[in-house]
Parts: structure tokens; sequence; C-alpha cells
């Protein structure tokens, strides 16, 4: 097996194996970085991204100057190239970060920084969270990780700091398996993808709280009013809308930021930039597609290949084969292909709202390029995905709307019901912090699992999607217990103001969620937005269940779409406090997170 | 009028404006779906339930409140030993350095979800033109704030040869009740042309269903005046760039104030629709047509003083916001 990093830019490699003295505040003779420009193509020697392995690691998190759309902007790096260099661990081993704040004063990405490892197992002190697992790092200071690897697979890294993410903060890991991993493979690429802006992401961020809907350029018109009248009648298009109307929403409502804003990367660099990943046909190649974008779905294909999940969230699933995959924000996937019979491929990876694409190219030379597809068409969404219909007819449907008054119908009564038939049609009930509250614009009725569902906007498109129903852990739950108890929490927002919380309380005014070192608890998701949520537990895996409630899914991101009601147990074995938030950046910004407390009984 | 009775008058309408706000939310009654016959058992205590004999799959914990719960009461060893619990190999007993690493001291975390944000909407920026005269008129909102609480204003008004003949100047404290309604209460400045007025207001602004943007102030002054002014306003998108906003503003007087040439009863309603082009979200220049008309006692005001009832105006210029 031979591996396609290729060493690169000594002069950062240089700082790679450096020995440090544990404890020293101050690693010596990091050249400032702080101060090079450079430009994206400067970063990418022959396309591919910077490794650093071993057990030792010196980082430098700086601002680099990059420019991805004809303007020059500042970006937070790490080691000076976007994404950051790919840290290679081995499973066993303990490693040693030495991450040190170079960003110059008065940077917009400023002051303090942090990295976060997504989904690694680990001690509090070494989650990187400001605020909860250490006071972040300052300017010119330095943070020691260290921490013994548990676990193998792909992951990722990123600042947990302000919007330092949306940024460019952000790289891969990488953790070699000790023992042989259940599937080979003759090349292995980090295919990381993320969102970039020119703008600053705090100015974002105050553009999504004035006005949500800014980016989205698809709303209905009158034209699209008068060819529904002729598609589907006078009567049934005037529902439609009042249906809508009613909610002040819009079906074409599919994500908050997106290409009028962005510029998706791949391997930090644009379509333009063609990263390329080299084969041999008959070769099986393994691809580790990481989403590390602040505010993206990407759904990701490769014409003329099927792609054999191996591996999600770095976690081994059995092999399943598809043609697309929806990659939530924070999710990762392990995918082989063979390539053979053509010389060049396109791996092509659109939005979910169809407003703009990356591509890259798997080729058996350097300079090769495949066709791109078009967009698939923009979906629409529709009542039942908000899990507001069930064939029974528009009005009906909209009784769980918030800001209709439900204090006519008891819903108190409906909980604790045990051997409730969820076949049979069943008001969802809400927490008290939901009603009448002033930023939760909806709830959902009748919300599902839907495992099985591709999603929205890949629903009969003639391709095999990957559907968490398909992929299965390749191991048993690995804890065994059923969940002691089980804790429901909602994810609640409100559009138009751009706000999001957990059951209709935002972070600052809500208490940490407590569990019992040890115990095994059942963690219920009820999405009461029309959005999608990665929500992403740190410290602990989350581990779906199906829909009867067995194990069935390893992972550190669960997603949720709208309508949706999942669940995941959690085995409580890590003490201290964790952050537990959606990975939209912007979401978790605005007040979508939770401190998770897992304490010892005395 | 005594500080005594504007605070009576404004704690009646806050009592009255939250169940107006939430009459407007009732417009969506409809039946509720069929519900699963419920069996009202009273939340029981977690420790008293036997889970290894219920299916949790099954049960709708929402109401539930864990936070609540006083687990020091709960028996966590009996957990392990339940039937079913086949694997799992126990937690490690923690050592000093384990709780050392897992509760370092930290200091106060960034609370996510407290931005203050601000906005200015210049709504309208124009030049109007109707019977020969050419005028200059205004409107603008902005707030700043949270979430739920916000300083919030607005002003409306017109000028004509660069000097103001009549405007309004609002600051409010607005509060969000329900997902689409704010409450607001502060101060109102009219200046211009004759006396200037003073009031203090309370009022209800947000999104209708069917997205109509209304507000309805109502307004207490000086020498026991009062005043209600309602505003409505609607986006008919063309294309997605291509938008006409209709827009009407109703005033009405409790008594005469004919120094303004103001008479009690409905005063007038102004309505019109402007189409813009949004050359991108936060600029577009527009063109439109505007008509003042003048009602009852302000009616006949206007006669007497050799005016017009009706008024119908060309408008021409921009919007911004930021």
């Amino acid at each position: 097996m031979s591996i396609d990093y290729s060493a690169l830019r000594g002069e950062i490699a240089s700082l790679s194996r450096r020995r440090f003295v544990q404890g020293l505040a101050v690693a010596g003779a990091i050249a400032p970085l702080g101060a090079w420009s450079k430009t994206p193509w400067a970063l990418r020697a022959n396309g591919q991204p910077e490794i650093l392995s071993g057990t030792d690691f010196s980082l430098s998190v700086s601002e680099t100057w990059l420019n991805y759309t004809g303007r020059r902007r500042p970006a937070v790096t790490v080691n000076g190239s976007l994404p950051g260099p790919v840290l290679r661990w081995k499973e066993g081993s303990t490693v040693s970060l030495l991450v040190r704040n170079d960003l110059p004063r008065g940077s917009i990405h400023g002051p303090d920084t942090s990295i976060h490892w997504h989904g690694i197992l680990l001690p509090a002190n070494m989650d990187g969270v400001p605020g909860m697992s250490f006071d972040g790092i300052r300017p010119g200071e330095s943070y020691l990780y260290r921490f013994k690897v548990n676990q193998s697979g792909t992951y990722w890294y990123h600042s947990h700091s302000g919007f330092q993410e949306q940024g460019g903060q952000y790289g891969a890991l990488i953790i070699d398996p000790l023992e042989p991993e259940p599937f080979d493979y003759d090349r292995d690429y980090v295919v990381f993808f993320s969102d970039w802006t020119d703008m600053d992401p705090a100015k974002l961020f105050a553009r999504l709280k004035k006005m949500s809907s800014h980016d989205n350029h698809h709303q209905r018109t009158v034209a699209d009013f008068l060819r529904d009248v002729e598609k589907n009648g006078a009567n049934a298009t005037l529902e439609d809308r009042k249906a809508w109307g009613r909610m002040r929403m819009t079906p074409t409502d599919l994500s908050d930021v997106n290409a009028e804003t962005y510029t998706y990367l791949v391997n930090g660099t644009t379509s333009l930039g063609n990263w390329t990943a080299l084969f041999k046909p008959g070769e099986k190649v393994r691809l580790r597609l990481i989403n590390g974008s602040a505010m993206t779905y990407f759904d990701v294909r490769i014409p003329g290949l099927k792609m054999t999940v191996v591996a999600a969230d770095g976690q081994y699933v059995h092999p399943v084969t598809v043609e697309e995959i929806r990659l939530a924000a924070a999710e990762t996937f392990d995918v082989i292909v063979e390539p053979a019979g053509q010389d060049a491929y396109t791996l092509f990876a659109q939005d979910s709202a169809r407003t703009g694409w990356v591509s890259a190219t798997l080729a058996v030379r350097e300079g090769l390029r495949a066709p791109v597809p078009p967009l698939d068409p923009r979906p629409l969404l529709t009542m039942a995905d908000m899990g507001h219909d069930h064939g029974m007819g528009g009005q009906d449907a909209m009784a769980g709307h918030a800001g209709h008054d439900m204090s006519g119908h008891d819903m108190s009564s409906m909980s604790g019901m045990a051997g409730m038939d969820h076949g049979a049609m069943s008001m969802q009930s809400h927490p008290k912090t939901e009603h009448n509250n002033p930023l939760v614009d909806m709830q959902t009725m009748m919300p599902m699992p839907r495992l099985d569902d591709p999603g929205i906007g890949l629903r009969g498109n003639g391709r095999k999607v990957a559907t968490y129903a398909d992929l299965k852990s390749r191991f048993d739950d690995p804890d065994g217990r059923d969940p002691g108890r089980t804790i429901e929490l909602h994810l609640t927002g409100h559009m138009e103001k751009f706000a999001w919380s957990f059951d209709g309380v935002k972070f600052a005014q809500s208490e940490p969620l407590k569990l019992n070192y040890g115990e095994r608890v059942r963690i219920v998701l009820v999405n009461d937005t029309m959005m999608s949520h990665p929500i992403h537990l740190h410290g602990m895996w989350s581990d779906l269940e199906d829909a009867h409630g067995n194990f069935h899914l390893r992972k550190h991101t669960v997603d949720m779409p709208p309508g949706t009601k999942r669940s995941y147990r959690v085995r409580a074995d890590a003490l201290g406090r964790w952050a537990y938030h959606c990975h939209l950046f912007f979401h978790m910004e605005s007040g979508m997170f939770r401190e998770v407390k897992v304490e010892a009984q005395s | 009028m005594s500080t005594k009775r504007l605070v009576a008058a404004l704690t009646v309408f806050f009592c009255v404006a939250p169940a107006w706000a939430q009459h407007q939310g009732h417009d969506m009654h409809m039946a509720p779906a069929k519900k699963a016959p419920a069996k009202t058992a009273p939340a029981k205590k977690a420790s008293s339930m036997d889970h290894s004999q219920m299916d949790h799959s099954q049960m709708d914990y929402s109401k539930m409140d864990y936070s609540k719960m006083d687990h020091s009461k709960m028996d966590h060893s009996k957990m392990d030993d339940a039937p079913g619990n086949t694997a799992g190999a126990p937690v490690p007993v923690p050592t000093e350095a384990d709780l050392a690493a897992a509760f370092p001291p930290v200091h106060a975390h960034h609370l996510h979800g407290t931005s203050i944000q601000s906005y200015t909407l210049i709504d309208r920026f124009e030049v109007q033109h109707g019977d020969g005269v050419s005028r200059q008129a205004w409107e603008a909102s902005g707030w700043i704030g949270g979430d739920v609480q916000k300083l919030t204003w607005r002003t409306e008004g017109h000028a004509h040869d660069g000097k103001v003949e009549r405007a309004s100047a609002e600051l409010f404290y607005s509060r969000g009740i329900r997902p689409w309604w704010d409450v607001v209460a502060g101060v109102r400045h009219d200046f211009g042309q004759g006396p200037s007025r003073q009031w203090v207001g309370v009022g209800i602004q947000g999104l209708a269903p069917y997205k109509f943007e209304v507000n309805a102030t109502l307004y207490v002054g000086d020498q026991s005046r009062t005043a209600l002014r309602a505003g409505v306003e609607y986006d008919t998108l063309l294309t997605n760039r291509w938008i006409l906003q209709w827009h009407a503003e109703a005033n009405a007087y409790g008594k005469d104030d004919l120094s303004l040439g103001i008479g009690s009863g409905l005063s007038n309603i102004e309505a019109g629709a402007r189409l813009r082009y949004e050359i991108d979200r936060k600029f577009a220049p527009y063109i439109g047509v505007d008509h003042d008309h003048a009602f009852g006692r302000t009616a006949d005001v206007r006669k007497a003083a050799g005016g017009k009832v009706g008024d119908t105006r060309v408008v021409a210029g921009i919007r911004v916001w930021f």
C-alpha cells in the first residue's frame, strides 16, 4: 500500500518533529508564520496537503492572507495552510500537541484561539472548548494538549473560538489502527470539504441576524404562482400558499448561507484549482470524506463510480455500496472506489440547497478533467418534511404550529404512555419552555426517525444514496446495557430572528444537562424546526438507535433533518464538562448549545 | 394629563396587547390531529421505575423534567445487573488525577446566543411629485439589542425645498412576546412647521399570517391628546429582484389639533405601492405611486383651508439597509 501524501514545504515540516519539554509555556524558535503572505496555490505542493505524523506536534495558529475569489482576505490557519496539516496519529500512542497562538494583534479572527479534536475521546481538559475544557489560548501563548489515543479512523480538528472555524482553522486527523482494517486499498486520500467566505465571519453572523433569508434568491414569485395554478389548479395552489403563509415561512428555505456567499473548497482549493487524486486503473482508492464546513451540507458523488462506505465518523460500518452520500456538517465517511475504464472521474459535491458546487478529479495523471454534472434541481420543502402532514390533508397539518393557541389541547395527558403505538397517529408533545416562546416559530407534530430517508433533494433521483439505515456499525453495542433513562431534547429556533436553541432555551439561559458517570442514557432528539441540524456531543459517542430502539450506528455527529425524531445511546464514561451543540456554527453561536456535565456519584 | 393616568393607561394596554396578539394567531384554528387514547399517568419518579420491564422506545418522556431530578436518590448501582445487560466493561473508578483533568479551573464560557446586534432600514428615501409640487420624504426604522429585547426607533416625514414640513421620531423599548409579535413602549416627538407635539405610546408590531408586516401604536400626549397610528406592508415578489411593496398607514386622533390641520377621528390614510429593484439585498432603487386621503373632520379642515382632500403623487427613491 502506498500513501500519496507528499512530504512538502520543509520550512513548516521542520517544525513537526520538534521535541519539546513538557510544561514549557512557549515553544522555542518557532518562526512566526503570521506575517507570511501566501497564495493558495503555493500551499498545495502537488495539490496534496501537508501531513505530519508521529507523537509530538508543534502547531501554530496564525493569520494567512489567501485569495480565493480575486480578493486577498485574512484566513485563520494552522501552520500557515488551509486546511491545516493532516495529523497522523497511531492508536495506542500518547500524542503531545503544542498549540501556539500566533494570531497578529488586531486580527479579525482573534484574539484567543483553541483546537478541538472532533470526535476524539480524551480527558475533558484536552477537549479544547474555551470556558469548559480550558481558558483558550491567548495571543503569544501556547497550550500543550497531551492524551492517549484510544481509537482509530478518520476525524478532524477545528477551532472552538469565535468564528475561527468559518475563517479556515480546521484540518484532518487520521488515526492508524493497531489491528488491521477490515478492508484493503492501494491509495489513501483525505478529501476535506469546506465553505469559504470573503466576509468577516462575525459580519456574516450579524447579517443573518438582520436578514436570515439574505442568500435565498429562489423564493417563489408571482410567476411560480401562475405556473402552479396551471399545473395543480387554483384551489390547490391557494391552499399551499395559505399553509406556508400562515406559518410565515417559505418552502424554498433550504439553507441559511449558500453559494451566494460561499466559495466551496475541497482540500483548500476551488474547482478551478482541480485538486487531483491519482490512481492506476484497477487500484482501490480510499477517500476520507470530511465535511469541515461551517454551514454547508454537501451531497457527494463521483459520476461513473460507485462508492463503498466502510466507515462513518471514523468507525467501521458494514460495507455498503452507494452512488451518492450526504455529508452533514462535521460528519466524516470513508469510502472505497475502484476507478477503471476512464482516465479521469469528477468528484462532485453540491450544497444541499443546489446553489453551488465544488469539484475535484480522480485521474491517472495530473492535468486531466472529466465532465462536471449540472446542479440537481432545487427541491421544495413540504409540510410532510417538517412532520406536519402524514396524509391528513393540509388543514390538520398546521395544528402544531407555534403561535396557534394549543392551550385547548391537554398535552400533559400525553406523557408517560408506556406502550403507546407510534404506528398510529399521535401528536408529539413539547416542552413547556416552547409554549408561547418568542424564539420558537414552529413545532413538529408527528416526527419520525426516517433513518431510511435519503434526505430532502435526494429522493428518487435515480441514484442509490446512503442513508443512516444503510450504515450499520460492524460491531455490537460496545456498552451492551439498556439505557437507564431517557432524556428528550427538542431542536428549536426562529428563522426570521435567526435564533436557535434546545427546548426553546438558549445556552445562556440553560442549566447543564447532568449525567452520572458510568450510566447509559438515551437521548431522544426532536427537530421542531424546518432546518437540518447536525448535533455533536463532545467526549462521548452517540450510538444511534434504529427505529426499534436497537443499537445501530456509532457516530459523533447525528444529523437531524426537519420533522425527525431520532434517538441515540450515550455511555457517560467521560467525566467533565462537555459541549453539546448544533454543528452549523452560526446556529451554535446563536444559542443552540448545551453543557453536558458528567459527574461521579459521591 | 397626570402621570398616574398615564401609568394606568400603559398598564391597561400592556395587558390587552398580548391578548390581542394571541388573538391574531387564531386564524389558523383547525381540528387537532387525532390523539392516541391518552392514559393520564402521572410521571413517576425514575427511581421507582422498573426499566427492565418497559419498552422505552414507546415512551414519551418529553414531559419529564430531568434537570430537576434529584440524582442523589437514584440507585444507579442496580442498573448494571438489570436483565439484558451483558457487555460493557464497567467504567474505571476515577483517580484524583482523572478528576483534576475532568474539572480544570476555567473562567466563564462565552455565552452563545447573547450577542447584541443592530439593524437600520431606510425603507423610503424619495422625491414625491404631485399637483406640480415636488417634496422629499423619508421613512426609516431600526433596532439594537438581542433576540427578545430591543431598543427600536422609527422616523418618518416629508420636506419641501429641504425644509421639514412635518415629521415624527420615535424611540421604543420592544419585547418579543410571541413568535411573531413584539410589544413596544416609548416616546414620540412630532416636529416641523407648526407646534411640536410629544407623546408616549404603546403598541404592537410583528408579522401577521401571510407575511403582512403590521404595527399599531396608541399615543397619549400633553393636553390629553390621544392618537392612533397603524401601518401595514406587504411584499409581492414579481421576481427575486423585482419586488412590489404595498403599504398603507392610517392616523386617528382623539381631539382636534387645528393648528396642525388635524380633526378628531380618522384623520388620513396614506397608501401606495413601490416597485423596487434589488441591485443587491441591501440597495434597491424604486419608483411608485402614493395616495394620501383625508377623512372626517380633517377633510373638512383641509377643505376650509382651500386644500384638497386627496392627493396622488408619483415617487422615486432608494431603499437601503445595513
